[in-house]
């Protein structure tokens, strides 16, 4: 089944990067058909796997300051600054909506 | 060799690093260095010199010239992963396996080029250009007659080096420094060192730090090793290894640096072939040479078994899954706002980051996010994500059962054939392509386990092949004594690369020494 434009829409939403063009849409539709291929496995009764280090205690280190200060450093490749701190621009503002945007989605 | 020269002062850590910067300059249609530290390296040659003169060296790497990959941290070098998202990305640190090479006095000249965001199986897909395997060049090469050959390119012909260390790879291989740092996630320091002649170690995953190096897949990648000989990779990894407070996922454990034995009985051994490594599209050639190595240890007096890793064919499909999901959350980071490049776009937050990712990741990254997304949605979680996360289990076991059985390593084919030539490889797109060439190595990262490749022969049309051998979790010491055995029983030709000849010929000696240890 091909992936519905509203979905498309959301995934460009959430991944903030776009598709750019039919080719784009076509590498995601055959990127579900090869994974698609995982159902042909019998995985009953199996535990999904996060890491393969599972059977080992996490190393935690004690609560205590041992490195930090360096403040200039991380802002120097900051393209825009402000004394200490990172500039963005205004928050808030949504994407603008599909019918405003110039995206090629909308021919489909 | 050298470590030795060094040592004995027959040659100086200036003069040895002052070769590698002058070869890296004539073979700088390579194209295997994103960024050469000159003046860095010189002063870290000279220092190195000076504690030679005071006959203090800090171990065998002082003095010893190598390179790393443009995905890891280096403090005061630019690091760009190969992306426009990083360009002009001056590293603030460096990652902790950087920072053990310096302190053991390496000389470090530079950067080496991979695919965008190692993101790749051919070095071809950055924004600084593909890398050309050093073969291409080589009198053992022989070049296919092309009959449309275009006119602009003088050598259409070069060949691919693998991916996505490829630059380090080339770097090793064309003697332009003695080791090299790569990265592994699918096969990514295998599948070079195999398609360039050169030794490539996956440690096991936990055994060496990962701070600093840019991830890909948190879960499965590793530091790799490049180097000329497995007795070279030992030395590296002795360095390289051991547990990093700044880094949760390495082990405790405590890590013992290890000389290789001289194996002369391999009574004792037991070398698994797993058959479902014969996979669809495995050249002829790389099948004969598997069968003849496998004859090798029989006729030696090891013990070699057939052994089935029937998962094996979902490794990559698994690998699909859970890589773009990984990718998805790791690229969540360049947003323009703390590094990076950063858009003009500035209307509000989200359409800056939009913009940013937009003119900053090609379209492999990108597409490696949406599809990423995709899997991770509400609705796909379970059905996908989850899924692949079963069958990793599922694979993990596989190897489980077989080691358990008896089989101290696994002998398979690295790559399904030779390096192919870049008017070829490009043909296909970087997917496919990925699909194709990770099938072999692949499932080594999906368990975690340590895998090696040694070049074992040439091709017919003169190019490197490897085999590979995947070892116990953290049993290193074992997989690299097998696999210093079979390098010297196969004695693999060393390249003769006809550009470099014209040059000084004394110099040329010099590099020649295939080790530093």
């Amino acid at each position: 089944q091909k992936v519905s434009v509203e979905v498309l829409e959301h995934l460009e939403h959430l991944a903030l990067v776009d598709f750019r063009d039919a080719e784009g849409v076509e590498r995601l539709q055959k990127a579900i058909q090869f994974a698609d291929q995982l159902h042909e496995v019998n995985t009953d009764g199996v535990e999904p796997m996060d890491s393969v280090l599972e059977d080992r205690c996490l190393y935690l280190r004690e609560d205590d300051v041992t490195e930090g200060n360096c403040t200039k450093e991380l802002l120097e490749n900051a393209k825009e600054k402000v004394e200490e701190y990172f500039v963005a621009p205004p928050g808030n503002i949504p994407l603008p909506k599909l019918g405003e945007r110039e995206t090629f989605l909308q021919g489909s | 060799q050298v470590a030795v020269a060094l040592k004995e002062g027959r040659v100086t850590p200036t003069e040895l690093c002052q070769r590698c910067l002058s070869l890296i300059k004539s073979t700088k249609f390579l194209n295997a260095y994103i960024t050469v530290a000159e003046e860095t390296a010189l002063k870290q040659a000279e220092a190195s010199e000076e504690r030679y003169k005071k006959g203090q060296p800090l171990g065998v790497l002082d003095g010893i010239p190598v390179a790393v990959k443009d995905n890891f941290n280096t403090a005061g070098i630019e690091t760009t992963c190969a992306s426009n998202m990083l360009r002009g990305y001056i590293s603030p640190y460096n990652a902790t396996v950087v920072q053990k090479l310096l302190d053991q006095g390496a000389v470090l000249l530079g950067k080496t080029n991979l695919d965008e965001f190692a993101m790749g199986s051919g070095s071809t897909d950055g924004v600084f250009g593909p890398v050309r395997n050093p073969w291409s060049y080589s009198r053992q090469y022989k070049k296919k007659s092309v009959p449309e050959s275009h006119s602009e390119d003088k050598e259409p012909d070069w060949v691919i080096t693998g991916g996505s260390s490829g630059g380090s790879a080339a770097a090793v291989s064309s003697f332009t420094c003695f080791a090299a740092l790569g990265s592994d996630t699918g096969g990514s320091t295998r599948n070079p060192a195999a398609h360039c002649g050169v030794v490539g170690l996956k440690p096991t995953y936990g055994l060496i730090s990962r701070h600093g190096l840019i991830p890909l897949v948190n879960s499965m990648d590793v530091p790799g090793i490049l180097t000329r000989c497995v007795d070279d990779a030992a030395v590296v990894l002795g360095s390289l290894a051991g547990h990093d407070p700044k880094d949760s996922t390495t082990i405790q454990d405590n890590f013992k640096p290890f000389e290789l034995p001289n194996l002369t009985d391999v009574s004792k051994l037991s070398v698994g072939i797993p058959k479902e490594y014969h996979a669809p599209g495995l050249s002829s050639e790389i099948l004969a040479i598997w069968s003849k190595a496998a004859d090798l240890f029989e006729n030696a007096g090891a013990k070699v078994v057939e052994v089935s890793l029937p998962h094996t064919r979902y490794s990559i499909v698994c690998y699909h899954v859970l890589c773009t999901a990984e990718v998805a959350s790791n690229m969540a980071r360049f947003d323009g706002l703390e590094y990076g490049h950063r858009s003009d776009m500035n209307e509000s937050t989200e359409s800056m980051y939009a913009a940013t990712r937009r003119e900053g990741f090609n379209d492999v990254v990108r597409g490696r996010i949406l599809s990423g997304n995709y899997f991770l949605l509400k609705q796909n979680y379970e059905k996908y994500f989850i899924k692949a996360q079963k069958v990793r289990r599922l694979i993990a076991n596989d190897f489980v059962k077989v080691f358990r059985s008896g089989v101290d390593v696994l002998l398979t084919p690295t790559t399904l054939s030779d390096a192919a030539p870049y008017m070829e490889f490009i043909k296909e797109d970087n997917r496919t392509r990925s699909a194709q060439d990770d099938i072999l190595t692949q499932a080594a990262n999906m368990a975690g386990l340590p895998a090696i490749n040694v070049p074992t022969a040439l091709s017919e049309r003169g190019l490197p092949v490897g085999l590979q051998f995947i070892g116990h979790s953290f049993q290193e010491q074992q997989l690299l004594t097998v696999a210093k055995w079979f390098e010297k029983q196969v004695q693999f030709p060393m390249i003769q690369l006809e550009e470099v000849k014209r040059h000084d010929h004394g110099v040329f000696q010099h590099q020649k020494s295939a080790s530093f240890s």
